[in-house]
Formats: structure tokens, sequence, C-alpha cells
């Protein structure tokens, strides 16, 4: 899997992606400035990395939409490639346009740093064949702003079409008000775009995929987009 | 010649931070506060004295950036 990774100023996820990425697909990812026109010839997935670009001025995520590496992005999305974004990815692919919605603060106002639950809503999509659907996996967030809104009409839509990916949710794999740490709309936690290539959520799988880090739960996400490289290969 | 964007959420876009200010206020014992809505304001100065072109220029700006439209309206006014 030959992955590319966007650097934009103010990330600080970056390297955990990259280390996670190396590990599992066994190849390093390229870094890709924010401010290159291009992608890298033969990229097979672009990782928008969490963190706080451009100090989260302005709203999160709204200056690195709008650097002319999200261009390329954009055309590659077109394209059917693979787009992947964490944290601040999750909110750079909101304000750029290739997800719908956006993320507002968190309802508690507190930034929420910690590890949470979430529950794969179906497995065959890229981004989660390596889990089964209804699992349950355990993985760390750390944002303010991850309440994801949108109208309606956007969520209706989200729902029936089955893109929510991911929910927020309790160990046992329950869904309600208690377990949706930021109050996002249906306990969301990570959507993929009408045609299932680009996915966006807030938690951190990259920090779950080795044994010392207490928790291997990340693994899978990564895995299974090797995989489904491979077959597509 | 300067220039004035406000922007502000939607009707109906829950604002925590609006919200734990308005709690502020009523703790403070400032009366009659109903609610109250969080926006930003963007002092902006302009280069030429065309008055259509810096609206369109403005309106371009909060368009492509200043605000998000999918919760937030804005306003241009040229001071």
């Amino acid at each position: 899997m030959k992955a590319a990774i966007l650097v934009f100023p103010g990330i600080n996820r970056e390297r955990d992606m990259a280390r996670a990425l190396k590990l599992i697909s066994g190849r390093e990812p390229a870094m890709v400035w924010h401010a290159e026109t291009a992608l890298p010839a033969g990229t097979d997935l672009v990782v928008v990395p969490g963190g706080f670009s451009y100090g989260d001025y302005l709203r999160c995520g709204a200056i690195a939409a709008r650097a002319p590496v999200m261009d390329a992005v954009r055309d590659y999305a077109a394209k059917g490639g693979l787009v992947l974004g964490v944290c601040n990815g999750f909110q750079i692919l909101c304000e750029s346009g290739l997800l719908p919605g956006v993320l507002m603060r968190n309802a508690g106002l507190k930034f929420i740093c910690r590890d949470v639950h979430l529950r794969v809503e179906r497995s065959d999509s890229p981004f989660t064949r390596g889990y089964n659907a209804g699992q349950v996996i355990r993985v760390p967030v750390a944002h303010g702003e991850g309440n994801y809104e949108a109208d309606e009409e956007t969520i209706n839509r989200l729902e029936g079409e089955g893109r929510v990916l991911y929910r927020y949710c309790s160990a046992a794999g329950e869904v309600d008000d208690f377990n949706n740490i930021n109050g996002a709309a249906h306990s969301i936690a990570g959507i993929v775009n009408d045609r299932g290539n680009v996915l966006g959520m807030m938690p951190h799988p990259e920090n779950h995929v080795e044994d010392i880090m207490g928790c291997t739960d990340g693994r899978g996400l990564f895995a299974g987009l090797v995989q489904h490289l491979e077959k597509a290969a | 010649m300067k220039a004035r964007v406000t922007v502000t959420l939607k009707t109906g876009i829950l604002d925590p931070q609006g919200k734990a200010i308005e709690g502020a206020l009523k703790s403070l014992g400032v009366d009659g506060v109903a609610s109250v809505r969080q926006g930003k304001v963007f002092d902006i100065e302009l280069a030429g004295a065309d008055k259509a072109k810096a609206e369109a220029a403005l309106k371009q700006a909060a368009d492509k950036l200043l605000a998000n439209t999918v919760i937030e309206n804005y306003r241009v006014e040229l001071l």
C-alpha cells in the first residue's frame, strides 16, 4: 500500500500515522507538504492526519482545507481514490467539501482525551473490512471539536445509505446519550462520502496498533485497507 | 476603504459556546438575558475605491473562507 500523508503546519499526529502505516502495510508512507500541487504517482491511500492545522484559527480545518494540495486530493477522490481523515483530518475533509456536515464544539465544551468504544456498523467498506459488523473496538479520542452536525436531510441520507461506519458506544456496544462523548448527531464517530471512498473519523485508530500501546484494536482499519488494495490489484 | 464582515450561526444550529456565555451572564446577575449566540467579526481594509468590486471581493472572501455556509450566515458592510 502506497500511502501519502498530508502535512500542514500545526499537524502533530502525522508521525503516529506514518508509524502505524509502516507497521501494518510494511511500506513507508510518503509525507506530502501542503503546498504541493500533486500527489506522488501511484498513491493508494491519502491520509489527512490529526493535530491543530493553522492553530485551529478561524474554524478547525478551515484554512488547511483551502491549501493547494487539497485540489489534488479532490481530483484523487473524484477518481475513486481512498482518502482517510482522522480528527483534524475529518474536520479538514468536512471543510473542504469532501464530506458533508461540520464538527462543532463538544457539547460539554471540554477537550476530551481518553479511550472510547466504537461500534463498527458494517464490514463491507474498505475502511471496515478488517472488522466484523457490530464489533466493538477501543481507540483513543483527543478533540475539542468533534460534535458532528449536519442538517436533518443530510443525516437521514447518511443513515439511509449506510454511510455511518463508526459510532460511539459502550464497551458492550450500546449506543446512547451517555456514551455519546461529544454530543454528535446519532453518536456519529465516522462517516463516508456517497461513493464510499472517503472516510472521516474523530477517533485515532493509529494510536492503538501495537501491544505497547495497551491495545491493538486500531489495526483492523489499516489491515482492512491493505487487504482491500491487494484484492483490487 | 474599510469593511466589516459579520459571521453568525444559522438559526437552529446548537451553539454550546453561546449557551455557556448565557449561563455566565446569568450567574453574574445580568438581568433580562434571554439567550446568547456567539459569532465572529472581521474588519477588513480594501486596497481599491470601487464599491462594487469591494463588495464582490468580500462576498468571495466570505463564501470561500470566512464563513462555513453549512452552519453560518454572513453579512457584508462597507464602512
